[in-house]
């Protein structure tokens, strides 16, 4: 438990207070956290479109090669982030496998840019939301959904009107936990995307650098990023705690 | 004939092969052990689990013939649902559960309403309608289930163990109401069920599948009275003697024979309702049983191997024959328990022998 509480205990006892507001409020930070909550939002968003479909297949069809696809979305939440940050480069780089044809044809350049932040971020925190839809509808008889197909309704139907609402608390949770692990996602983004104000410095990668400048600016950043994680806790202690408790 | 199926399904190693022939306003039961293939059936009409053999042909419409490439799914079938667990959708409402139906089929917010309303009141459930499937009994939620698989009309009324999960006094109750609106519906009912008393209350016709294939069919009566194997006997609740007809006994070896009249010779197999069999503590009453009371009445000295308590009786399960139930007061004749492993007289009347020939199968 000291292990667990003492650094907490350490980066708070170094907030300075006083500055608290003016160092959160200065442009650095702003761009970085204005950039942190769109890319992160981003990154959530595109894993629901992607993840949610992917999830669906996993748990309610059969198909050739399927375990290996649940080990490959499942990879990147035991791959050190950096790895999936020059696998992306090797990928969507600009003498990338597929960087280089979308960079030729259509100009579109992942590296360096906000969408590439976008792309890290998805490619790390995806899996997230992958695990948790697809353990919830796991979970969730399939019975309901032959039955409502028995009723009328077509697959999309089925999901919008019976699935969906069945897992929605998972699906939240798996959004939370999608979107918390996208905002502080470092070893990636500074890989892929590079480190460039206003453009690709997330705030990680701000608490980073202010590091070797300016300490008290990074520990505000910490503190900040800190603030966050535990408002999502709170936000799923329903959730977890509620569950240990009965 | 309303629906016609040849169902065949192959899937992990398991292999069903069940034709079903179901007319309008018919019930067929379809009765058999867990893993008989009895929900695969279901669910192959249902359409949730294609045919990979053989078809299924509803009022003229194919639905299923896998050698044509034809597959309707189950959302353009006209098939009610019902299972054991009831699965109403647990965010929506009674109400919002049986408009479901007519709402993806298309008809508007306040006609759904209007009819899911009715069926509620016709099932007599009509006090629920804002409630969630939560704050239901049983009874009453497996009424909204079945109201919910009736407000589409469908021309297939699919059963799954629909009283499996209900005491006994909503169970008699529900049979009613399925035996009434199935009948008023005009749809053809599959009813899967372990309960031969289920069965015997519900349907016309019975199928028995074990290892997904059918190994007999008939009126309930007629299984009952002539079950093609001691397991389908067992199943429906009877006792089975399997024996040998010498001249005028019927030998069921090891000492036990019974009288019996005009029957040829050969392998003869018996059903006898355990009412019919008579037990006493052994010795207490021997001279009972020897006696002229009530002609000739056939007694053996045997034991007692289990005891189940059936309501007001008691199901002796006797070790001689073996498999051999007798259904008795709870209390014996000389004013003591049943109990396991107790030594007893047991006795029949030869005339309650129903015998007859095995089928070759």
């Amino acid at each position: 438990m000291g292990l667990l509480t003492v650094p907490l205990i350490g980066l708070l006892a170094r907030v300075s207070w006083s500055t608290l507001g003016s160092d959160l409020t200065s442009s650095v930070a702003l761009d970085a956290l204005r950039l942190s909550l769109v890319c992160s939002l981003a990154a959530t968003g595109l894993s629901v479109v992607l993840g949610l479909p992917l999830a669906w297949l996993l748990a309610r069809t059969e198909f050739r090669g399927k375990s290996l696809v649940r080990a490959i979305t499942v990879l990147p939440l035991v791959l050190p982030p950096v790895v999936g940050g020059v696998a992306l480069l090797l990928a969507f780089g600009r003498d990338g496998l597929l960087g280089r044809p979308l960079f030729d044809w259509l100009g579109i350049q992942f590296t360096f840019s906000t969408a590439g932040v976008v792309l890290a971020e998805t490619f790390v925190a995806m899996p997230f939301l992958i695990v948790t839809v697809e353990a919830a509808l796991q979970m969730t008889d399939v019975r309901f959904e032959e039955v409502a197909a028995s009723l009328g309704a077509g697959r999309w139907a089925t999901f919008r009107l019976v699935t969906a609402p069945m897992i929605w608390s998972s699906l939240i949770a798996g959004v939370a936990l999608t979107w918390a692990r996208a905002l502080g996602e470092f070893g990636a983004t500074i890989t892929f995307a590079g480190d460039i104000e206003g453009r690709t410095q997330t705030l990680p990668l701000a608490v980073y650098l202010a590091l070797e400048g300016d300490e008290r600016v990074a520990v505000a950043l910490s503190f900040l990023l800190l603030v966050i994680s535990l408002a999502v806790l709170i936000a799923l202690r329903g959730r977890w705690l509620g569950a240990v408790r009965r | 004939m309303t629906l016609s199926a040849e169902v065949e399904v192959r899937f992990d190693g398991f292999h069903e092969e069940v034709a079903l022939d179901v007319s309008d306003g018919e019930v067929v039961a379809v009765l058999g052990p867990n893993g008989a293939g009895k929900t695969t059936l279901l669910r192959a009409l249902a359409g949730v689990r294609p045919l990979t053999g053989g078809r299924i042909v509803l009022d003229d419409l194919v639905l299923d013939d896998p050698a044509r490439g034809i597959l309707v799914p189950p959302e353009q079938r006209s098939c009610g649902l019902v299972f054991q667990e009831h699965l109403l959708f647990p965010h929506l409402d009674a109400l919002a559960n049986v408009a479901f139906g007519p709402r993806r089929r298309g008809a508007s917010k306040s006609e759904a309403a209007a009819v899911s309303r009715e069926w509620l009141e016709r099932l007599d459930v009509a006090e629920v309608a804002h409630q969630r499937p939560r704050s239901l009994s049983g009874g009453q939620s497996q009424r909204v289930a079945l109201a919910r698989a009736l407000a589409t009309g469908p021309r297939l009324l699919l059963l799954d163990e629909p009283m499996a999960a209900l005491d006994v006094t909503q169970r008699s109750t529900v049979r009613r109401l399925l035996r009434d609106h199935v009948a008023e519906s005009g749809a053809s009912c599959v009813l899967v069920t372990h309960d031969p008393l289920d069965a015997a209350a519900l349907s016309d016709t019975i199928v028995i599948v074990d290892a997904g294939r059918a190994i007999q069919r008939g009126t309930p009566a007629d299984v009952a009275r002539r079950p093609a194997s001691p397991w389908v006997a067992r199943l429906m609740g009877v006792n089975h003697l399997r024996g040998r007809v010498r001249g005028p006994r019927f030998d069921l070896g090891a000492g036990l024979a019974f009288p019996c009249t005009g029957v040829p010779e050969g392998e003869r197999w018996a059903v006898l309702a355990a009412r019919a069999v008579s037990v006493t503590s052994d010795g207490a009453d021997e001279g009972l049983a020897d006696g002229p009371a009530d002609g000739p009445v056939v007694g053996w000295s045997t034991r007692v191997v289990s005891v189940q308590p059936t309501g007001d009786r008691v199901l002796l399960g006797l070790e001689y024959p073996p498999g051999l139930s007798a259904d008795v007061p709870p209390d014996r004749p000389d004013g003591g328990r049943w109990t396991e492993g107790m030594a007893v007289w047991a006795s029949i009347d030869p005339s309650d022998l129903d015998l007859y020939a095995p089928r070759s199968v």
